[in-house]
């Protein structure tokens, strides 16, 4: 999928929707199943990692195009990459807890788990592995990120009412979360047809 | 502590089964959704993730009295990277349609909480064989566990397991179970059951200590 083919909102939809990162690409399902137990802490964990997701969209494809490329060097990427995406969220939350203290003690937390995000590196990838240009890569990032701030927000809103069902006790936790997971990836699987 | 032998045994039993990695501890969920859809490519990531937590348990467990305790995690992922790279140029170079079938997500190998947990928790506090032989079991164990999800879903969404037909040719394959609803509701409905039989276990051993006691 390109911009310049598709245009922006297409482009938007497609990743948001079609190629949700959850449901179809199955890149950051730890965070989605670990962080997803409330609402809010899950609309926390999901704006962490939007926003770390577009930074790291920019500066790994910076450092690929006009460092690792001169350099034949590309055989090094996921290493440089995973560097690139820990300095960044060290940097991050060092910058947010001088400078933006409220937004530090309402994200400070998730950051330090998004290291280990797949979706991060998987983006990172991604970008490279398709030819993305700079604008393209962090319009994925973004975009890739806000899927899936929805996919985990939607998990929490279930897994609240789940609090108070009367589930199995073998199924209970992580099982019947992916199970419902399964549902939502079905209802997503009709998005398939809106962007071709 | 146990004799050497029972010792070494009891490592290799604990990651097999009892800490299974997909189904006790459920790390590294992304790999064993994503690639599940066929049982050979379930086998290749499973050997793949093997090759990279033996590799790194070693060295690791080698490096551990120099490695300073704050840069322990870095120093963790530098290593993990070197493996990680090693099998990436290996498939490409030996098995290029599982290079390609697995795409991105032999990269993301390094992101796999299973081989940094296993880092963290077994090799940077034991002995090079100990943690070599926790990497091989912690290996299969994801490997068996991969397979096993994957039989299901290729058998259920194609009627073959490893690419041969076991259902015959009537059998109308359920497409689902090899999209990606299918990967989320095998593994939780699996994680269910195993649930189911080790609580059934666990509490049949309780009665024989009171039957016993």
């Amino acid at each position: 999928m390109r911009l310049s083919e598709v245009g922006f909102f297409l482009f938007m939809i497609d990743c948001i929707l079609t190629n949700n990162y959850i449901f179809s690409r199955f890149l950051g399902c730890c965070p989605f199943l670990g962080v997803s137990s409330k609402v809010e802490t899950s609309i926390g964990m999901g704006l962490a990692v939007t926003f770390v997701m577009g930074l790291a969209s920019l500066f790994t494809w910076t450092v690929y195009e006009f460092l690792l490329i001169p350099l034949k060097l590309e055989y090094l990427s996921t290493i440089a990459f995973i560097f690139i995406i820990a300095a960044l969220v060290q940097f991050v939350e060092m910058f947010m807890k001088k400078s933006l203290p409220a937004l530090y003690s309402a994200l400070g937390i998730y950051l330090p788990l998004i290291t280990t995000n797949c979706a991060v590196l998987g983006v990172a990838l991604l970008n490279i592995n398709s030819n993305y240009g700079l604008l393209e890569s962090v319009l994925n990032g973004v975009f890739g990120a806000l899927g899936f701030l929805l996919a985990i927000v939607m998990m929490a809103g279930v897994r609240e009412r789940l609090e108070t069902s009367d589930i199995p006790k073998p199924f209970r936790g992580f099982s019947i979360s992916l199970v419902i997971a399964g549902m939502m990836a079905v209802a997503f699987l009709g998005f398939k047809g809106l962007v071709k | 502590m146990p004799k050497k032998g029972n010792d070494l045994r009891g490592v290799f039993i604990n990651g097999l089964l009892t800490e299974n990695p997909t189904f006790r501890l459920v790390l590294g969920t992304c790999p064993t959704l994503a690639v599940t859809t066929s049982a050979i490519n379930g086998l290749g990531m499973g050997l793949a993730a093997t090759f990279v937590l033996i590799g790194s348990n070693a060295v690791i467990s080698l490096l551990r009295n120099f490695i300073p305790n704050k840069v322990r995690i870095p120093a963790f992922v530098v290593v993990i990277c070197t493996f990680v790279t090693m099998i990436q140029m290996l498939m490409q170079a030996f098995v290029p349609p599982l290079y390609d079938a697995l795409g991105i997500f032999i990269p993301l190998i390094v992101v796999n909480c299973i081989i940094l947990a296993r880092a963290e928790a077994f090799a940077s506090k034991n002995n090079v064989v100990r943690s070599a032989m926790d990497g091989v079991s912690m290996g299969l164990g994801f490997t068996l566990a991969l397979i096993l999800i994957s039989s299901i879903r290729e058998l259920l969404g194609n009627g073959t397991v490893f690419g041969i037909n076991l259902l015959g040719a009537s059998f109308e394959p359920m497409l689902l179970m090899v999209l990606a609803p299918g990967g989320f509701i095998v593994f939780g409905l699996l994680l269910g059951i195993i649930n189911a039989i080790g609580e059934k276990r666990k509490a049949g051993k309780e009665d024989k200590e009171v039957a016993a006691a």
